[in-house]
């Protein structure tokens, strides 16, 4: 795709995003805020997994404590909730660091499990620290409304919000990825020796990385708190965490559109499940998560990556 | 010291079947190189099968052969039916399957035998063994036994029929393997029916104690990852280890730290595992990979 193509690509989708509220109800938006946040997740695990090439199976876990800084930080201290969400991530880019530098030692299946314990023990976590999380009622918390006087529902003004920020990292994210930083996170990816002998700092960009990756997570874990309003610790079981793989891989790995597709599939496809099928909501579900996988090997994504691909080839080959 | 040896009794019991589906994960990697995400929901579902043939007045060993015997067949009809159209994708399109699979054999379970518990017997008379005054559960013991059984026929499969050379052979390089003779594809498919069968054993075993349910095998199926990954994926042995190993760390964790108790026993078992991963990154008895460079 050339850069123009790109740039028109881009530019039609945030017209989309930004007429969306002009058309729809605030129960739809709120699911398209809720799209927004999920691809800033996804889009933080795909430079993890897809770019990076370590697999978690934990991201719940940083989504959790990026939703639980939010909220103790507005319910205990009012703090302004855009400063929530910079904390949570700063404190997820620490946390992830720190959890990247063991995580150095594990390969493969082995950090997929490691990662895996990380989600399974964070609700038992937030349980037991009644004091600050509330335990299982968890924390209520009210929607800010819209600053300067703006005439907006309070929906209509996160989703503005949750957009504006996405559109931050997601630029962010483009720059780190295609630049010197990107060149080496693929390399390690690809071949780490190699990486190493020509002179990359495997150990530092690997830890890095997941310090990145935790922070993007811990970010749309903060929106999510202040979109849903509400945090309680069942809903970052295992769940979450597989949900966020699948996205990543739905949407497709190492891409950064990806992240848009996936966030939409794991946002709408589990409704159209239970509106097809009562009786087995999952099964229908799964036979939609096994069909894409068969017809999209490489994601959504790398499907419409292929497709635009031969059709500009057919477009040359029309003009010679 | 009572109170010691009964809770290590009661964590090797548990241990013993986490230490079960271990070992069918171990199984399925050791024969295809992927972790199997559906094993404990397949299982669940073998287990299924044999509620209704015991439903239906079978005699329980009967219907415990016929039940590996159709989940054998329902294991390599999954693998030719289900995995390998997407058989030499990226893992991570292999793993989405396998969590698809996941998800529809549990809907299809409640659909199918509705949510609501169900009994389901155990081979074992019911009176419990004393040993001075330790108590063993005779069904306890009898699982760990099986487990141990079905052990030792894996390795003695894998170590001394052709067969078994040659579905390791065909896991660790396919395509030497098929220059040599070997058919990969179906190899790959037998080693999911013998996980599968694996599997349906573990479920059996499983259902007596924590009744049959479509969920059953949702909260063993992690404790099985713990204990695989503590043992190390490459060694059936260590599985098994692993998950007693885990069990019985379990137990003593919930009876002796108090400020721990049972809500975070979970948790620190997890937190265990991870220190042993930092140290021996493989697993206690697993072998390192190695890469050609």
């Amino acid at each position: 795709m050339t850069p123009r193509a790109r740039a028109v690509g881009v530019a039609a989708a945030l017209a989309v995003a930004l007429a969306l509220p002009l058309f729809v109800s605030n129960f739809r938006l709120f699911q398209f805020t809720q799209v927004a946040v999920y691809a800033i997740a996804l889009l933080g695990l795909n430079v993890l997994t897809g770019y990076n090439g370590q697999i978690s199976l934990g991201h719940g876990a940083f989504y959790a404590l990026g939703a639980y800084t939010t909220a103790i930080m507005i319910d205990k201290w009012d703090v302004p909730y855009p400063l929530t969400i910079v904390t949570a991530g700063l404190l997820c880019l620490v946390v992830g660091f720190l959890f990247g530098i063991p995580a150095l030692r594990l390969e493969g299946l082995y950090l997929a499990l490691a990662t895996f314990a990380l989600a399974l023990a964070i609700p038992q976590i937030l349980k037991y620290f009644e004091h600050w999380t509330g335990g299982s009622q968890g924390i209520v918390l009210s929607k800010p409304n819209a600053p300067w006087g703006l005439r907006l529902s309070p929906d209509q003004w996160l989703y503005f919000f949750t957009l504006a920020v996405l559109v931050a990292l997601f630029a962010l994210a483009r720059n780190l990825l295609m630049g010197r930083t990107g060149r080496a996170i693929v390399a390690i990816r690809d071949n780490a020796i190699a990486a190493q002998a020509m002179g990359v700092n495997t150990a530092l960009y690997k830890s890095l990385t997941f310090g990145v990756s935790a922070a993007y997570t811990g970010v749309a874990g903060g929106l999510s708190a202040i979109v849903i309003a509400f945090v309680a610790p069942d809903a970052f079981n295992v769940f979450l965490s597989i949900t966020f793989l699948t996205g990543i891989v739905i949407g497709g790995l190492a891409s950064i559109s990806g992240a848009i597709f996936g966030a939409l599939f794991i946002q709408f496809v589990p409704n159209w499940a239970q509106d097809i099928s009562k009786a087995a909501p999952w099964a229908i579900y799964g036979i939609f998560l096994i069909g894409f996988m068969y017809v999209m090997p490489f994601g959504i994504a790398g499907a419409v990556r292929l497709a635009l691909a031969r059709l500009g080839r057919r477009g040359t080959a029309a003009r010679a | 010291m009572e109170v010691f040896f009964q809770q290590v009794v009661s964590g090797l019991a548990t241990g013993g079947i986490y230490g079960s589906v271990a070992l069918a994960l171990v199984m399925i990697y050791q024969a295809t190189d992927v972790v199997n995400y559906a094993q404990g929901e397949m299982a669940m579902f073998s287990t299924y099968i044999a509620w209704t043939l015991l439903d239906k007045g079978v005699p329980y060993w009967w219907a415990f052969v016929l039940t590996l015997v159709i989940s054998f067949a329902g294991g390599v009809l999954l693998e030719r039916i289900v995995i390998r159209p997407v058989e030499n994708k990226p893992i991570l399109t292999i793993v989405i399957v396998c969590i698809g699979l996941l998800v529809i054999l549990n809907s299809m379970a409640g659909w199918i035998y509705s949510y609501i518990q169900k009994p389901f017997p155990s081979p074992f008379p019911p009176k419990p063994i004393m040993l001075g005054t330790v108590v063993f559960g005779a069904h306890d013991l009898g699982a760990i036994g099986v487990t141990l059984v079905v052990l030792a026929f894996l390795y003695a499969f894998f170590r001394f029929t052709t067969l078994g050379l040659a579905m390791r052979a065909a896991a660790q390089n396919p395509v030497s393997s098929r220059l040599c003779g070997i058919r990969v594809g179906w190899m790959l498919a037998i080693g999911w029916g013998l996980a599968s069968m694996v599997g349906a054993v573990a479920g059996m075993m499983v259902a007596p104690i924590v009744f049959l349910d479509p969920n059953m095998m949702a909260g063993i199926l992690i404790y099985a990852f713990a204990s695989a990954t503590l043992g190390g994926f490459t060694s059936p042995g260590g599985a098994v280890l692993g998950g007693l190993i885990v069990g019985v760390i379990e137990n003593l964790v919930g009876t002796y730290v108090h400020f721990i108790g049972t809500e975070l026993k979970l948790t620190v078992a997890l937190a265990l595992i991870l220190v042993v991963l930092v140290f021996k990154p493989s697993g206690l008895f697993g072998r390192a990979a190695v890469h050609r460079v």
